[in-house]
């Protein structure tokens, strides 16, 4: 029983593998979708973006507020600027956008090409000599790559605003100085992981999405169990690849 | 009204042929060594109960799924020795309609007819396009719902829509799953009309899947039956029921109670 589950295991492993390859050898191979391209990151960018401000600014501003108590201790409310911007830039806004996006785009992606599975929407495009794995597959992963990372920079502004205004509300800091100490605080390398992250956190969404929906088994189940596996499975990712992208940048930053 | 049906077939010219076909899904055998040709010019009706492997069989021909053993040969070339480009441009001749129709939920009617056109002759002009959609919209009936959504056609308008969007291509073959299912009767008879008036206007040969015998009747040149993942019996409608077979015979009943 357990040498079947790991076994089985493996064959899953196996599939995401080859799922993944033929995603980076149908990248380069022409024609290309451009419209759909475009369209999906209309999907993934502009759809998302009340859903982004509001965690973004929900997240700034309280963050500011529970942060105050601890620094009011040591009179040092003067660092929360800072404060705020490393935790912001370094953590916060990749991975609540990330997981934010998991759970809407990952969720409709599984869910979409779940349904376009079992209702042959799939085979229809395969037998009329389109290439769906290009055009549905190839669209997404590459609208969600690049687009989280816009998401990622916008969330981590629109935080970085959240915790102005409780600032200015509590400490009277101006705009221009509290956006000097943000930037004061954090150097060319927290910007550079913050968007490479997001590019992984991107890519993964993108990718365990349309797998999860693209081999999702036929019936509504499977479409229900594709979304659900589809944020389930990216959440689990995001979380194992903020592990080794922290560890890989202490590593730089020492 | 059910209109005449009347094919020219040429008996010399084989459009698809398949040769002792295997196919198993795990341990369950569905097809065990199936022959069958279909001739140019041909509607050929393939019967049996559901699960039998007629679907399958379909999806063989179209390279969707590949025999675990023999030979499916279609307009000349061996399906399962294709690479993916060979494959993709024997599937333009080859128009299938689905038994769920599978048009793009996304899209509009429009837009679903134009889908393979765009990707597959990128040579065509935006007013050609649009003259191929309204040519195939009017073959089918239904040029008033050019804008419209799927979710907003009826069952039997979509199954229309699919027709004709595999009708854009003008394949040399066309292959039907199960067109009539779940329509009402009527509209059956319409699709029925439907499917002739495609093999007349458009000189496709045809295999039509289903378990509707007024389907059978009114469309089919040669019937086969599917029986125990083999063809056991062929013939035109009143040679395959001509039997006492307790595997046909219940078909015939059921379908037509006095």
């Amino acid at each position: 029983m357990a040498l079947d589950k790991i076994k089985r295991m493996f064959i899953e492993l196996a599939n995401i593998a080859r799922f993944v390859g033929r995603f980076f050898k149908e990248l380069f191979n022409p024609p290309f979708e451009f419209k759909e391209i475009i369209r999906q990151c209309y999907e993934v960018g502009w759809k998302s973006l009340p859903l982004i401000s509001l965690t973004g600014f929900v997240v700034g501003f309280v963050f500011t507020n529970q942060s105050r108590p601890s620094l009011q201790e040591f009179g040092a409310t003067s660092w929360l600027p800072a404060l705020i911007s490393i935790a912001i830039i370094r953590a916060l806004a990749p991975l609540v956008t990330a997981l934010i996006s998991a759970g809407k785009v990952g969720s409709n992606i599984g869910a979409e090409l779940g349904s376009m599975n079992v209702t042959e929407q799939i085979d229809a495009m395969e037998v009329s000599g389109t290439n769906p794995f290009k055009f549905l597959v190839v669209s997404r992963v590459i609208a969600t790559t690049f687009m989280i990372p816009i998401l990622t920079f916008y969330s981590a502004f629109v935080g970085l605003l959240g915790g102005f205004l409780n600032i200015n509300q509590n400490e009277n800091t101006s705009f221009l100085s509290y956006f000097y100490e943000v930037f004061d605080a954090v150097d060319f390398l927290d910007l550079f992981a913050m968007g490479f992250r997001s590019i992984i956190f991107g890519f993964t969404i993108g990718i365990v999405g349309c797998y999860q929906g693209y081999h999702s088994s036929k019936g509504t189940e499977g479409v229900g169990r594709a979304a659900n596996w589809s944020v389930v499975m990216s959440m689990f990712l995001i979380f194992v690849e903020e592990l080794l992208i922290v560890q890989i940048l202490q590593g730089l930053r020492v | 009204m059910i209109k005449q049906h009347t094919s020219t077939i040429d008996y010399n010219d084989k459009v698809i042929d398949i040769h002792d076909v295997y196919k198993s899904f795990g341990t369950l055998e569905v097809l065990k060594g199936v022959d069958l040709q279909l001739f140019k010019g041909e509607n050929l009706v393939v019967l049996g109960r559901s699960g039998t492997g007629k679907s399958v069989l379909i999806k063989l021909i179209s390279g969707l799924l590949m025999p675990d053993q023999g030979t499916i040969n279609v307009l000349g070339e061996q399906v399962d020795e294709l690479d993916v480009k060979e494959l993709q441009k024997l599937r333009l001749r080859i128009g299938f309609s689905f038994q769920s129709s599978a048009l793009y939920d996304s899209m509009t009617i429009r837009e679903n007819l134009e889908f393979p056109l765009v990707r597959n002759k990128r040579h065509l002009k935006r007013a050609e396009i649009d003259e191929s959609v309204e040519n195939v919209l009017e073959a089918v009936g239904l040029s008033q719902t050019i804008n419209q959504m799927p979710s907003e056609l009826s069952g039997g308008q979509r199954k229309r829509i699919g027709i004709a969007r595999t009708l854009i291509l003008q394949p040399d073959i066309m292959l039907y799953d199960e067109p009539t299912a779940g329509l009402d009767p009527i509209t059956c008879i319409d699709i029925n009309n439907l499917i002739n008036e495609v093999q007349q206007q458009y000189k496709t040969s045809s295999i039509i899947i289903t378990h509707d015998l007024a389907c059978a009747k009114t469309v089919g040149d040669r019937i086969v039956m599917l029986l125990d993942g083999r063809f056991e019996r062929q013939g035109n409608f009143d040679e395959i029921f001509d039997t006492d077979d307790a595997r046909v015979k219940p078909f015939h009943d059921y379908n037509f109670i006095d």
